[in-house]
């Protein structure tokens, strides 16, 4: 009897500190989000001297004096248009690509494919000065087609390995049956594989949308133009001119955090399964 | 691996409907993509006066010149010597601690989606935000730590200057990451079957042991990934080291591969050296991973 209670406190204790443990991690990981959105309420003379205490003098202050000097919607509209674009092309384009790999046979797949392989290879960091040549070329510097094309094939490769390899698995017999009844490989495509892969789709989305949305390299490069800023350039601008602001900088950073915060909440499951299974497949 | 599938029937012999399908997004990658990448090798061996070659205008056929100042370059050193350190940091610390961490939370019962959650949020979150919150956090005057130092009496500390820049900009990097890599080490936990471990416990292999005779060598493809993407991960740090720390402040210390580019190229208007160090960060990705599946063979059979 003895035994197996001591048994039984052995094992709460070793609890006890694998939750202390893991609840400490989790601490660092939610403190500087609960740290800005405390202090991005107080006047920045607080921000300075008490920034652990909740706001002496509660104030939005600091809210609508970013949302007048800065365009900040002006930059979330920027950056939807940017990211959705991306998303939407990618999906359609890496899912097209995969539908060809994977259902045809043609001389020069292999080649297609490890091409696609060895695309992931390149950094942005590889290709930027050419494309940016080009866009200046044609004028398209401070538009947003100058970041969403780059993105978009930027993304291609790695989402279309994830269709791939999502694709290959599925069982052909619902094409062969919809051809025996007379359908066009564009209606397959459309009423049969883009349907079936919806999860690889969903993972696809996400990944691409968040990428693009926090790549500020791109933006900064592409956009130079205050009006046209997405997010991240605007955010990046901010720093640099209202640095002392502290008030300023911790709303700031709160109205672009917020948003975040809430899709993740309800999307977080969809999202850590999304961003997992594409980097393992990639 | 098998791709074939679409041969046998029918549906799939015409090749119209092939190009339609292929064409768009092979393009894409052909223009935005492929041919940059050579260009940008062709023009690390020219003098390049301004992005665009104006009418009239001659490059100089340099060869290796941009090649022999870049190993010349002491900023370079600094930047190439940085970019390593972080893949050390990475590895050690990021899949470091994600691997602790999985293990643990594999161990518990209850809140295993709440720690997952909390741990992962920071990935959502852009770097340039990171950057700007951890900016608060260093600031001299009146900055987060800054405070807490007041708070016990201790002098204030340069949490920027020449020794601290660096280490201070790659704890967030760090931190940042870790809940990516350790959701794929307890997504590869997860995968491993309960009988194993029973089958250890009947045979009295403790819980500690466990870890080191059964679960490290099941998760080694996990981890093959995560330090793959760790050190390549380590060579495209742009945002954050860009936000705290501009233009590789104080004095070129905290350059990394990719500011120092972005610097060389953007605002100092080096182009073809700018194109040259981009080829460099492509050689070093390349080595660095197949150095990597080298060392950790992940298919083997041990």
């Amino acid at each position: 009897m003895s035994v197996k209670n001591k048994k039984k406190k052995k094992i709460k204790i070793s609890d006890i500190i694998i939750y202390a443990f893991l609840t400490l991690w989790g601490l660092t990981t939610v403190f500087p989000f609960v740290w800005i959105i405390n202090n991005s309420f107080k006047p920045s003379r607080e921000v300075v001297n008490s920034s652990f205490s909740l706001p002496l003098q509660f104030t939005w202050e600091n809210y609508l004096n970013a949302f007048s000097k800065l365009d900040i919607l002006e930059a979330y509209k920027n950056s939807l248009l940017i990211s959705g674009s991306v998303t939407l092309g990618v999906m359609v384009l890496a899912s097209m690509m995969a539908f060809a790999l994977t259902r045809y046979q043609f001389r020069g797949r292999e080649l297609v494919l490890s091409l696609i392989m060895a695309s992931l290879m390149f950094p942005i960091f590889s290709t930027i000065i050419p494309v940016f040549k080009m866009m200046s070329n044609f004028n398209l510097i401070n538009k947003s087609v100058s970041v969403i094309l780059p993105q978009i094939a930027g993304n291609l490769s790695f989402a279309a390995i994830v269709m791939i390899g999502y694709m290959r698995d599925l069982p052909i017999e619902m094409e062969e049956a919809a051809y025996m009844e007379g359908a066009k490989v564009r209606q397959v495509f459309t009423r049969i594989i883009v349907p079936l892969c919806k999860p690889s789709l969903a993972t696809v989305a996400i990944f691409c949308f968040l990428w693009s949305y926090n790549d500020l390299f791109t933006q900064l490069i592409m956009i130079r133009r205050r009006t046209k800023y997405p997010i991240c350039a605007l955010l990046n601008e901010i720093s640099s001119k209202y640095g002392t602001d502290y008030g300023l900088m911790a709303a700031s950073i709160a109205i672009i955090i917020i948003p975040v915060l809430i899709v993740y909440i309800f999307l977080q499951k969809n999202i850590i399964k999304g961003l997992t299974a594409g980097a393992i497949k990639g | 691996m098998n791709y074939r599938k679409g041969e046998k029937i029918m549906l799939y012999k015409k090749k119209l409907p092939l190009l339609i399908f292929l064409l768009p997004g092979l393009l894409l990658m052909l223009i935005f993509l492929f041919e940059p990448f050579i260009e940008n090798i062709i023009n690390s061996f020219y003098d390049m006066k301004s992005v665009i070659r104006l009418p009239g205008q001659e490059w100089k056929f340099i060869a290796f010149d941009n090649y022999k100042k870049m190993f010349s370059d002491p900023k370079v050193k600094i930047a190439i010597m940085n970019s390593l350190k972080m893949m050390i940091l990475a590895v050690v610390f990021q899949v470091g601690i994600a691997f602790v961490l999985a293990v643990l939370v594999s161990l518990i019962k209850k809140g295993q989606n709440i720690f997952r959650t909390v741990y992962f949020f920071p990935i959502v979150i852009s770097a340039t935000a990171i950057g700007l919150l951890f900016q608060l956090f260093y600031n001299y005057k009146g900055g987060m730590l800054n405070q807490l130092l007041k708070a016990l009496d201790v002098p204030a500390i340069n949490w920027l200057s020449v020794e601290n820049a660096f280490k201070m900009v790659s704890i967030p990097i760090i931190w940042s990451y870790v809940g990516f890599y350790f959701v794929i080490i307890l997504t590869g936990l997860n995968a491993i079957s309960d009988d194993i471990y029973e089958a250890a416990a009947i045979d009295g292999c403790p819980k500690f042991k466990q870890v080191f005779y059964i679960t490290i060598p099941l998760i080694r493809g996990a981890m093959t990934t995560c330090v793959t993407l760790a050190v390549t991960g380590a060579l495209k740090v742009f945002d954050l080291p860009w936000v705290i720390v501009p233009k590789g402040a104080p004095q070129g210390t905290t350059h990394f591969l990719g500011t120092y580019m972005y610097e060389q190229t953007f605002t100092i208007s080096n182009i073809d050296y700018g194109s040259t160090i981009a080829f460099l960060i492509v050689i070093l990705g390349v080595v660095v991973s197949k150095l990597v599946s080298k060392l950790m063979r992940p298919d083997a059979n041990l």
